[in-house]
């Protein structure tokens, strides 16, 4: 079977068969779902034709919105073909780190990537509301579309009408008065618009400009530990938030031990009486079943829920879960120790700081200093690792190195003074050289460069570490400029 | 008890209710141990150490000195700092093993203080070290309630800044807090008589003292293990009250 024949699916509707979607083969080829199959297969014969299972799409729809949990706890498939994602302050996670503002490109593009990875053609947009957002995704002409906080309107006003899900004879109709664009219905006047097609068309226009709310139903995998709590009376104040929170971390914490499972990340969400959702994300560092400690990591950041007019009800959700069995902490061979578990901490730390801020360094086979260490987790097994103990590595390391004047006997004596910041230094005593040499199997440029380091003591006993690019004999290993790497 | 002893231990449940960890870690150094009043480093307390003359800003020794304090130490240490110029294979040439040490690296000081808090309320640490340029007497009065409950050790590595000059300087500031406070000053080390470098030499200044005395000593850098040492040609001087010994480590 070769993958370009057009393939098409189709279902019964009362006497005849329709075509219900299309692939992007048939689609050039001018099918289009709602013809009648028989049209089609007169149009192009060597067509496939598989029975449509609307079932089965609402299915893999929900798994593929539950897999769109991994970029924000609030994601909702959007039948038939779309899945809503409320990434209200999670882009920022995705920033690469030099441009903590570019969390939502970065987040769309990281998205449609691995969507194409799995075989999936997608089209992603962003935007103020959900409604916005579902037009200009299918509607606009380049397939990631941001737009801007506040420019939702702009962003429609050239799209056509149909990108907002009214019923075909409403679309048909507005068409003859000559509405072909969503700009040119948001500038006619409300009332007899209403009157002529009813209210379901305003309620589309406010949705989109985010005057009406439209709230998305979260969706969870099936399977995952959650808690869910409503309120007959909507809650407001902090302290009920917090007590609240309490009670589902206790009910949660009793589902984990009960499936010996640890939550690694929980999704706390409240749903407030107008239909808006606001939700809290915090990860661990070890999984976890301390409901102590869960409310801890929690409370913090309930300040930054706004309850509007009440909160009606709160859901506790454990999104990534492992499993924990039970451990025995005290036996008679060891001493107890009182808090030697860190897990607490490092989470606390990790929620307050962010996950990059938190590290422990490991060694890694480089003689370049640099180069000579990597972050790892703070909670890492320890492997006993360290640096060679004989050769001087200062405690304050200067990224990038500061280039110093200096002048020195070529090819291997240390420089008599040097200046740095426009202070001159002179040198009593000095070590070196120690030679490092570029690793050529990291990047070409480096196959011939290198760099002689001396531990250098001025007069006042101050100790650097200074380095010199070039061996002071061949020209291709360095311009023999001098750089302060360290002081000690 | 006699009646003095009596009021001392009275008034020191007047200053620090909470105080039950009187663990003491030892410089291994007789000179400097035996002139502290609890003869050696409190360890649920705050302690302040700066670098003095050119190590005011960098703090290079000053990080040296709080590393070899740590390596004698056991358990992980939590070191919070805004600067990220810390470089932890130096550290590992004073004792401290990577290991042991995890990194909180913090946007501004007032973050600092607050990962500092959070931290020394853990017992299961060594010790918490926080990188800071101003330590007021609120903030660290803070860190001493935390240090106190929990017995771990909270040292205060203090930097100045480049651009103001004085500002964040230790003496300048009001009393604050901690418990003792070094000052770490490289001094030139004595000449080989082959060319090279030996042993970094510091002037370690102890500058406030609760319940003791101010006092300064010159000392060899801490060694891999991170003792300090008695330099051999001083142990005959005049300043080093002892009679002549070998530069010697306890472990």
């Amino acid at each position: 079977m070769l993958p370009e024949r057009p393939l098409l699916t189709a279902s019964r509707e009362g006497s005849r068969r329709l075509v219900m979607a299309v692939d992007a083969a048939a689609a050039g080829l001018g099918l289009r779902p709602g013809m009648a199959v028989a049209h089609a297969q007169a149009m192009v014969p060597d067509l496939r034709i598989e029975e449509a299972d609307p079932a089965g799409d609402a299915a893999a729809l929900a798994r593929l919105a539950a897999w769109c949990l991994r970029f924000s706890p609030l994601a909702s498939p959007s039948p038939p073909d779309g899945v809503w994602i409320d990434i209200t302050g999670c882009a920022h996670l995705f920033a690469p780190p030099d441009a903590p503002d570019d969390g939502e490109p970065a987040l769309l593009h990281q998205l449609t990537a691995r969507l194409r990875q799995a075989g999936i053609a997608a089209r992603a947009a962003v935007a103020d509301t959900p409604g916005a957002a579902h037009a200009i995704a299918r509607h606009a002409g380049d397939p990631i579309v941001i737009a801007a906080a506040g420019q939702a309107k702009t962003c429609m006003a050239p799209l056509p009408i149909e990108a907002l899900r009214l019923p075909a004879e409403s679309v048909q109709a507005l068409r003859t008065l000559g509405f072909d664009t969503i700009g040119l219905l948001m500038a006619a006047p409300r009332a007899p618009l209403a009157k002529r097609f009813g209210s379901a068309i305003l309620l589309r226009l406010d949705q989109a400009s985010g005057a009406a709310p439209e709230p998305i139903e979260p969706t969870t995998p099936p399977g995952t530990p959650r808690t869910r709590q409503g309120f007959p009376e909507p809650i407001a104040t902090p302290e009920d938030l917090a007590r609240a929170t309490a009670l589902l971390t206790d009910r949660l914490c009793e589902k984990l031990a009960q499936r010996g499972l640890g939550a690694s990340r929980l999704d706390l969400v409240f749903l407030r009486v107008d239909g808006d959702a606001q939700a809290i994300r915090i990860g661990t560092a070890a999984p976890t079943r301390d409901a102590a400690h869960m409310l801890r990591l929690l409370k913090p950041q309930i300040e930054t829920i706004d309850p509007g007019f009440g909160i009606e009800s709160v859901s506790l959700t454990a999104s990534l879960a492992a499993p924990l069995g039970a451990q025995q902490r005290i036996s008679d061979l060891c001493a107890a120790q009182a808090g030697a578990d860190l897990a607490p901490l490092v989470d606390t730390l990790l929620n307050r700081l962010g996950a990059e801020r938190i590290f422990r360094v490991t060694p890694v086979e480089s003689d370049v200093p640099e180069r000579s260490l990597a972050p790892i987790a703070p909670l890492a097994r320890p492997n006993g690792d360290t640096w060679p103990s004989h050769l001087p590595r200062p405690a304050r390391l200067f990224t990038p190195p500061r280039p110093i004047q200096a002048m020195a006997l070529l090819p291997d004596n240390a420089p008599a003074h040097f200046i740095w910041r426009r202070r001159p230094y002179r040198v009593r005593h000095a070590d070196g050289p120690e030679r490092i040499f570029g690793e050529w199997w990291k990047d070409a440029a480096e196959t011939w460069s290198v760099r002689d380091y001396f531990q250098v003591e001025d007069e006042a006993g101050q100790r650097f570490w200074l380095f010199r690019r070039g061996d002071g004999q061949h020209n291709a290993t360095g311009d023999l400029s001098w750089f302060l790497h360290g002081i000690f | 008890m006699s009646s003095i002893d009596d009021l001392r231990h009275r008034i020191a449940m007047i200053e620090r209710p909470t105080a039950r960890h009187t663990d003491v870690l030892p410089f291994g150094v007789p000179e400097i141990d035996s002139h502290l009043p609890e003869k050696g480093l409190l360890r649920g307390a705050l302690h302040e150490v700066g670098g003095g003359g050119p190590d005011a800003v960098p703090a290079a020794a000053a990080a040296l000195f709080t590393a070899g304090i740590l390596a004698r130490l056991s358990g992980q240490v939590v070191w919070c700092a805004t600067t990220p110029d810390l470089f932890a294979p130096g550290l590992a040439c004073a004792g401290l093993a990577p290991d042991r040490l995890i990194h909180a690296a913090s946007p501004d000081e007032k973050t600092v203080l607050l990962v500092m808090e959070e931290a020394l309320r853990h017992p299961g640490l060594a010790a918490v070290v926080g990188e800071l340029v101003r330590l007021p007497m609120t903030a660290s009065r803070r860190l001493v309630l935390a240090a106190e409950k929990s017995g771990v050790m909270a040292l205060a590595l203090r930097r100045q800044k480049h651009s103001k000059a004085g500002e964040g300087r230790m003496e300048d500031e009001a009393v604050n807090a901690a418990c003792t406070r070094w000052r770490i000053t490289p001094l030139p080390s004595p000449p080989l008589p082959v060319p090279g470098l030996g042993p970094a030499r510091w002037q370690i200044d102890l500058t406030r003292c609760r319940g003791g005395q101010p006092a300064t000593w010159i000392m060899e850098a801490c060694d891999a293990q991170g003792h300090l040492a008695v330099p051999a040609e001083l142990a005959y001087g005049q300043d080093q009250k002892t009679r002549y010994r070998a530069p010697r480590y306890v472990a």
